[in-house]
């Protein structure tokens, strides 16, 4: 058995030259196990499924951002050839509501959509092309309403979910309209007043995740009522919890397998075609094949939250900060998803990894017609990064003081207190962090004339350098690993040991690839002294939950639980006289309490279970009459605990960096009125080989007491750090104030 | 996987009305042919009709590479070709490069490298990366960058991908 998807036995055997690599331990940078089947074509993807006898889901979806479905009528597409199913909302037979936390969000509109390109029919059709037309052949007819569309006026408009899903789970009660959540942190005197003063209203816009591989995913009925989905997603059982329900049948019934992941960073937490394919497949009593299009991939999964957040940050002339308030604003979108958490998190890391006395923190989600948001790499802390190290930024201008020092001054330390009273216990070296980032040698200016490829605006050739000013920038970011806030976390493993020495590990932690099934394969040989192990494919009938992949937890909670069950299989099989044994584990970490409603104040130890921080150096050049960019050199340092694969650490230190590039300089979707207007590679842009620089990465490791092997998760902080630092660097090298993102040419030559 | 043995209904053949099209052409050295719809891509007729997905879809709109072939020798999106262009031609796709034994040295520097995170670009990349060093068998990093620009890595950031043409032009 071989973790590695496949895609069916329809095409003859595979021929993969195999090429022997060696099997690493924790600590050994390992190449990937699957990096053979990976660059030779094999590695079976969820769009790459077959089955014989598939069918072809087609999705219909809403043209409006907010409008009531006044009818549907199938009859005409039920009428094209191929079509075997044409379902709507009436067709669903269980629960007609899922979500990831909370039940809002429809399997199909019946009255009402709230978003652009909300699921209203679906179609299966015996070929693609058939299952496209009869979807464009389904007559939806739909009033228009007026869309909400801006945050600050959607807490005075028509509530888009009257019953108000979100409230009464613990949250503070906030009447207005279209909450989804609303916390305020007091902490100290959030009056205390500072010598001086620095202010500033910073916007984030709406990030994609753009994974390369769209939304797809295959569904077979097992011809008992019962359905397997085999999908890509960061979550395997609680994708089963809800498209049971939804399916009117018994979680068992239910089985999600993991088919090859193209990438997810928070994207693919929410569902997307699990329980469409599933619905078609129980009704055709066929397999139902579902692969998403790009465009159609901008309205499939939820987006990293637009902010607006108004910063004050109060101080000693020394530099010491004294009070720091800040009000933030999110859009929520149309659906809760995880924003509850979102907003959670982007207030309680908003101070940075700095020591606060005082503080008042505001954080608000609001649903509206615009495309839903949840969760994105960084969750919550990129935005509140964003403006926090501005405003750091403007305080060291204000006072003459160098900015690595004002915040080296300011700098968070074990025992220190959070805002939210929690006090940090285990490992958090910001300022060791903070000074290897600022140690590294920065690049030599480069001299003038020089190949267009190496200037801003690159091979456009649209400058020969003599508007180009060079600048060097520098932020910190800090933000949480593993679930918070009292939520019940968990991750199982079970070994079979067997008595030859050899290992199977059952572990349903989604491979994204981030390369967990890599950190589960080291830890288990690691633990039971053999390279001889293999491990399963992930679903959820054969072990019990391994939570998400997301919130820098799986490193962390795999590695727990797989060490965790290699121990007490050593254990049992050594009092089974040596015979083969099969045990299952479950890890938990440090229990978490919830936040006070009132005061943002933990009710127990902590709320949070640890945390990581990244520090950044950035070198731009900035052609300020032409108002283009370049990204020069970026140079890291982030505590990582223990680098479990150093080879794997320092991949998504560098892709998690490209991406918060990609936030800082060009990617945003584009809306009017609710509508997206660039869903598109072409129209929506992320960074590219000529966009990023060379990024050097220095692995700060300071074990985690609490964490297996001391290992940190390290997929976030990269992206947390490197939007504020390269927009600090830009701001050095402007003299604007640049307080959105992604910076626009417009903003640089200040049109 | 278990899918794959599902049996309970037939396959009831496929959708005749459109395909109309017979292409004959060679991929990675075997004489294959298609019925394919007029206006279907290559890229489509190699993913679902020839059934060597290891080219990927990722935008259809020649915008990310994933979909990166060899038509006669020449790097295309194969997204961007229509399969009846191909028709007569030579296509080397990801699965053509190693041959039965070893992997192609672009695949095994990417494996080294750490070139390979979730893997959707990979096919795409490392096709393109062996017709650049096929054309360039020692590019500079300036060349390297703007040779692979049209092939875009969510995942990686791009360092080790670098590293791993590094590596290849070496071996």
């Amino acid at each position: 058995m071989s973790t590695i998807p496949t895609r069916t036995p329809r095409r003859t055997p595979s021929r993969t030259p195999t090429r022997r690599l060696e099997p690493g331990r924790v600590g050994d940078p390992a190449t990937r196990h699957d990096g053979v089947p990976k660059v030779t074509g094999e590695f079976a993807y969820s769009s790459d499924l077959h089955a014989a006898g598939m069918l072809w889901g087609k999705t219909v979806r809403s043209p409006h951002a907010h409008a009531r479905v006044v009818e549907i009528d199938t009859s005409e597409a039920r009428r094209l050839p191929g079509v075997h199913a044409v379902l709507t909302h009436e067709d669903v037979p269980g629960q007609k509501n899922y979500g990831l936390e909370f039940a809002d969000q429809p399997v199909l509109a019946s009255d009402r959509v709230r978003y652009f390109g909300e699921a209203v029919a679906l179609v299966a059709a015996e070929e693609p092309e058939q299952a496209r037309r009869a979807a464009a052949a389904v007559r939806v007819v739909y009033e228009p309403l007026e869309p909400v569309t801006e945050m600050e006026r959607a807490l005075e408009q028509e509530p888009l979910h009257p019953d108000r899903p979100t409230m009464s789970h613990g949250y503070r009660d906030d009447p207005r309209p279209n909450v989804v959540r609303t916390m305020v942190i007091r902490h100290g005197d959030p009056e205390a007043e500072g010598e001086v003063s620095v202010a500033g209203v910073y916007e984030i816009g709406i990030q994609d995740q753009a994974f390369l591989g769209p939304e797809s995913g295959l569904a077979v009925p097992d011809g008992e009522g019962g359905v397997d989905v085999y999908v890509a997603t960061q979550w395997l059982h609680v994708d089963r919890d809800q498209v049971a329900p939804c399916l009117g049948l018994p979680p068992e019934m239910v089985r999600i397998h993991l088919s090859g992941v193209g990438g997810a960073f928070g994207g693919r937490e929410d569902l997307s075609m699990q329980i469409h394919g599933a619905l078609l497949a129980l009704r055709t009593g066929r397999p139902v094949k579902i692969v998403y299009n790009r465009q159609e991939s901008f309205v499939g999964h939820i987006h990293r939250h637009p902010a607006r957040i108004w910063c004050e940050h109060r101080a000693t002339r020394a530099g010491k900060l004294v009070n720091v308030r800040i009000r933030i604003l999110l859009d929520g979108g149309a659906y809760a998803s995880s924003s509850t958490a979102v907003t959670s998190n982007a207030a309680s890391f908003a101070l940075g990894p700095y020591a606060v006395e005082n503080a008042l923190i505001e954080s608000t989600c609001v649903y509206t017609n615009n495309p839903p948001c949840g969760a994105m790499r960084g969750f919550g802390a990129v935005q509140t990064c964003f403006a926090g190290e501005a405003q750091l930024d403007k305080l060291a201008t204000k006072l003459g003081i160098d900015p690595v020092e004002l915040r080296l001054l300011n700098a968070l330390a074990p025992g220190d207190r959070l805002p939210t009273g929690q006090q940090i216990e285990g490992s958090l070296p910001v300022a060791e962090v903070i000074r290897c980032a600022a140690a590294l040698p920065l690049p030599q200016a480069e001299s003038l004339p020089r190949e267009a490829i190496r200037l801003p605006g690159g091979a456009g050739n649209t400058t020969r350098g003599e508007g180009v000013q060079r600048g060097i920038g520098f932020a910190v970011g800090f933000k949480n690993i593993c679930y918070s806030e009292g939520f019940d976390d968990s991750t199982a493993a079970r070994v079979i040991l067997r008595a030859d020495g050899s290992a199977e590990i059952n572990c349903a932690a989604a491979e994204v690839g981030q390369g967990v099934s890599d950190v589960i394969l080291q830890v288990a040989r690691t633990e039971l002294g053999t390279d001889d192990v293999v491990l399963a494919p992930p679903e959820t009938a054969s072990v019990a939950s391994a939570g998400s992949a997301s919130a820098s937890r799986m490193t962390w909670m795999a590695a727990g639980a797989v060490q965790l069950a290699c121990r007490a299989a050593l254990e049992e099989r050594k009092r089974a006289g040596g015979d083969e044994v099969d045990v299952e584990r479950i890890y938990r970490h440090a229990r978490t309490t919830p936040l006070d409603p009132e005061t943002g104040q933990i009710t127990g130890d902590r709320a949070h279970v640890a945390f990581a921080v990244a520090a950044m150096r950035v070198v731009v050049e900035v052609d300020v009459e032409l108002g283009l960019t370049r990204v020069v050199w970026i140079g890291t340092a982030q505590d990582v605990g223990k680098a479990v694969n150093p080879l794997a650490v320092a991949g998504q230190i560098e892709g998690g960096t490209a991406q918060g590039l990609g936030l800082a300089l060009m990617e945003e979707i584009q809306t009017r009125d609710g509508l997206i207007t660039n869903a598109s590679f072409t129209d929506y842009l992320i960074p590219t080989t000529l966009d990023m620089p060379p990024v050097e990465s220095v692995l700060v490791e300071d074990p985690e007491p609490g964490a297996p092997y001391g290992a940190k998760g390290v997929g976030e902080p990269p992206t947390v750090v490197s939007t504020a630092a390269i927009v600090s660097a830009l701001r050095d090298a402007t003299g604007r104030e640049l307080a959105r993102v992604p910076v626009r040419p417009d903003d640089i030559v200040g049109l | 996987m278990r899918c794959g043995f599902w049996r309970n209904v037939p396959w009831s053949g496929v959708w005749h009305e459109d395909r109309g099209v017979k292409i004959r052409l060679t991929v990675n050295g075997e004489p294959r042919e298609a019925d394919v719809w007029a206006g279907e891509s290559l890229l489509t007729t190699l993913r679902d009709t020839l059934e060597l997905p290891g080219s990927k879809n990722a935008c259809e709109q020649g915008e990310c590479g994933s979909c990166s072939v060899l038509l006669d020798g020449a790097l295309v999106c194969a997204c961007l070709v229509l399969a009846a262009q191909a028709d007569g031609h030579e296509v080397t796709t990801v699965e053509g490069l190693a041959d039965r034994e070893e992997l192609h040295r672009v695949q095994r520097a990417f494996v080294e490298a750490g070139a390979v995170q979730c893997g959707f670009c990979t096919p795409g990349l490392v096709v393109a990366t062996a017709a650049l060093l096929e054309a360039n068998p020692d590019p500079s990093d300036d060349e390297m960058r703007e040779a692979l620009s049209g092939n875009l890595c969510r995942c990686t950031g791009y360092a080790k991908i670098f590293d791993a043409v590094r590596l290849a032009a070496r071996s």
